[in-house]
């Protein structure tokens, strides 16, 4: 049996990777007939600086960053992985006392594991600030906790918009808390870029991560943007090529298509929001006048201060997610559940249980998350074959409730 | 039809999905998680449960073309198989959990979710045939290949379940399955088969008992209710073992030994001659039937574990229970063992042993 062609598939599952966008992927393969390590002297090795440099300059001008705040990375979980263990050695490093990293506990696994590693090798004293029932951050706990002990805070990492929910997170009020102390802050913001306006310099944080195949880039490439006058820690010793900070080879065709994909991302921004707004507006009216108990997680104001554009995470209730899924994937729909595990097997997802969900409604919800090349069409499909899905997905879900 | 192909990972089961696509089925793959922690379980080449056996299904069902997914059925199956096991041993029993997981696990929870979801069968990779008869009920037959034949860890399944199952394997020697593997590029063509208990990860049944169940101190005893040794623990015995009794000394006549019973709750392991291991009259339980139970004394074999032998037997169904008179006496039969039921080929039902003695006269 053929696999379906990319045509007949309706895609919901931009926030696991978007398609390449013509420029991006004629830039990318532009590149890789070239020779040259961006690191030699000589002419060829001069050509791909060149590129390089270009790229972190398109990069810098359209997210509001200089150049020199832009370090390439492999991808968003180096990225992060970066920021959070680079920025609590340094920062302990000039203060042993400070100890303590707050962040959401709607964090994205690559925030999550290594701040989890931190404390269990480091020393850290990691503290999760709590959401609201909309996944929203608790401000005033962020507030309480560095009051608590100022000085003994080396970091605080709040991801821009959630990728499971998308729910916007009030990064600005957080720069303030703890600007106030002199702390620096990070920013996860892979799910924002494209999708909500973003400005490195205006928005106030330190530090801030970006991916290149959730915007029509290729795979294999991201940033830490740090501002200049931030020390941090290498987690990767080698060359030093990226500010001594960052070692590796630069991925050079890779890099040249990631600037290239955020340039035409950060022209169309304001477009791509309205249009996935509306359409995802309409997928989610359209899907519960079908299921009329589905419930929308996240923020039900769709405008891009509160939620991404194109997410639309809901809950079936009654079924088990993975099953919902699998049958979906049958009819060409392709969504996701939001977390998986090495063997494939679902686990309830920590942003709805962050949330106030139990395990069984959270095990229970479907993401649906539209891009820039998501059509009218594609939510024709889902709205055609969800109601028998969902349906016989809760058959099943009954059957496992009957056992217990 | 529309069907759910279970596959463990090994070369058998990807085979089964393979023959079913080409029987003109719509097969979607899935393998079942069964262990809560994937490492704990047994590994690569031998088990069933492991991430690695994940992945060679999945890279079974790409070769073949079909959608895959995994299902976790780890709850499922620690309550129904492994807290079973546990608990027939803590009984002095000794269960089969192969033939439990597929009456719970395979051909119940697995099934009545492929049925909700709109599913028409459960394909597997299990070496046995089924047949439709002349009254139109679906029949479990043997395995042409008679050294890899399943039939008997398939003897609990009941004609609804059989009704949605398919075997593609049973016709077919195994070597014959290996190099059909071989031939449509499955890379699992040369895994070893699969032995032994998947979630005992080291093979030590024993040990694996003993850390679950603790162990207590207890006596051997003779068939005369003389002492003629202690032991650590009932677990690492079975009913007809000889070896590792640890007796100091030696029986009267000077005759090796054999353990007759065990018995949990007073710890005492009695152990006698060979000849005193025979038992003609078992008395059975929980009966499940293909068909219809029996309604006359049946003439017919019996099979008391997998891979045993066939012994003729004439079998008496009396409402909830069942008796097995065997022709020949059998040895080492103990109480948990499933005696499956056949009438030439065809599983007829099975039972499960509850006691297992000398008859005084057949039935």
């Amino acid at each position: 049996m053929p696999a379906p062609t990319p045509a007949e598939v309706a895609y919901l599952d931009h926030a696991a990777t978007t398609p390449m966008v013509p420029e991006a992927l004629a830039t990318t393969t532009e590149l890789m007939h070239r020779l040259g390590n961006a690191s030699s002297l000589h002419a060829s090795g001069r050509e791909a600086r060149r590129v390089v440099e270009e790229s972190r300059e398109t990069l810098a001008s359209t997210v509001g960053a200089r150049p020199s705040d832009v370090i390439f990375t492999s991808g968003g979980t180096e990225s992060d992985n970066l920021a959070v263990k680079g920025l609590f050695w340094a920062r302990r490093a000039a203060d042993p006392r400070r100890r303590r990293i707050l962040a959401a506990a709607v964090e994205h696994h690559a925030v999550l594991d290594p701040l989890h590693w931190l404390a269990q090798h480091e020393d850290a004293e990691v503290e999760l600030v709590g959401v609201d029932r909309l996944g929203r951050l608790d401000v005033d706990a962020l507030r309480a906790a560095v009051e608590r002990d100022p000085e003994s805070v080396a970091a605080v990492t709040v991801m821009w918009a959630n990728n499971e929910v998308g729910t916007v997170q009030p990064v600005r009020q957080v720069v303030e808390v703890a600007a106030a102390h002199g702390i620096p802050v990070h920013t996860d913001a892979v799910q924002a870029l494209g999708q909500v306006p973003l400005d490195f310099a205006d928005s106030g944080v330190d530090a801030m991560t970006l991916s290149g195949h959730k915007v029509g880039g290729p795979v294999g490439v991201g940033a830490l943007l740090v501002r200049r006058e931030l020390d941090l820690v290498p987690v990767l010793h080698g060359g030093g090529q990226e500010r001594d900070v960052r070692s590796g080879t630069l991925n050079v065709p890779a890099i040249g298509g990631f600037a290239a994909a955020v340039e035409r991302a950060g022209a169309d921004q304001p477009d791509t929001a309205e249009t996935l707004a509306a359409l995802r507006d309409d997928l989610v009216a359209r899907v519960r006048a079908v299921v009329p108990d589905a419930v929308l997680n996240g923020d039900p104001r769709s405008d891009v201060e509160r939620r991404l554009p194109g997410n639309a995470h809901l809950t079936f209730p009654g079924c088990e997610g993975d099953l919902l899924l699998m049958l979906l994937d049958a009819h060409q729909v392709a969504c996701s559940t939001g977390s998986a595990c090495s063997a494939g097997v679902p686990r309830a997802s920590h942003v709805l249980l962050a949330m106030g969900r139990d395990e069984r409604s959270a095990r229970g919800s479907l993401r649906f998350s539209l891009g820039r090349s998501s059509t009218a069409h594609d939510v024709d499909r889902l709205v055609d074959v969800i109601g028998p899905a969902v349906e016989r997905a809760r058959a099943a879900g009954r059957l496992s409730r009957k056992e217990r | 039809m529309r069907v759910i192909a279970a596959m463990s990972g090994g070369v058998d089961s990807a085979v089964a999905a393979a023959r079913a696509v080409e029987a003109g089925h719509d097969v979607t793959g899935v393998h079942l998680a069964l262990a809560k922690n994937a490492q704990s379980y047994r590994s690569g080449a031998r088990g069933c449960c492991t991430l690695e056996d994940s992945r060679d299904a999945r890279r079974a069902a790409d070769v073949i073309g079909i959608p895959f997914y995994v299902w976790d059925m780890a709850e499922r199956f620690h309550d129904d198989v492994v807290e079973d096991f546990l608990d027939e041993y803590a009984a002095g029993r000794t269960p089969n959990p192969c033939l439990r997981c597929n009456e719970r696990i395979k051909f119940e929870a697995v099934l009545e979710r492929a049925l909700a979801l709109g599913f028409d069968a459960v394909v597997t990779g299990h070496y046995a045939r089924l047949e439709t008869g002349p009254d139109g009920l679906v029949q479990l037959h043997r395995a042409v290949d008679a050294g890899k034949d399943q039939s008997y860890v398939l003897g609990v399944l009941t004609q609804d379940q059989l009704r949605h199952s398919l075997y593609p394997l049973g016709d077919t020697p195994k070597p014959r399955v290996r190099a059909e593997a071989e031939r449509r590029g499955l890379s699992v063509s040369a895994k070893p088969d699969s032995h032994d208990i998947c979630f005992i990860a080291d093979g030590d049944t024993a040990g694996f008992l003993r850390r679950r169940l603790g162990e207590t101190e207890g006596e051997i005893l003779d068939e005369a209710g003389q002492v003629v040794g202690s032991h650590d623990g009932t677990y690492g015995f079975t009913i007809g073992q000889r070896k590792g009794l640890r007796i100091g000394r030696p029986a009267a006549d000077g005759r090796p030994r054999y353990v007759l019973d065990i018995e949990p709750v007073t710890q005492r392991v009695t152990v006698g001659p060979r000849e005193a291991l025979d038992v003609d009259l078992l008395e059975a339980s929980q009966a499940r039937w293909c068909g219809a139970a029996p309604d006359a004394p049946l003439e017919c074999t019996v099979q008391l574990r997998a891979h045993g032998e066939e012994l003729p037997a004439r079998v008496v169904v009396e409402g909830q229970q069942v008796v097995v008179a065997l022709r020949e006496p059998a040895q080492g039969v103990a109480p948990g063992q499933a005696a499956v039921v056949y009438d030439g080929t065809r599983v007829v039902g099975s039972a499960t042993i509850d006691v297992a003695r000398r008859g005084a006269t057949m039935p």
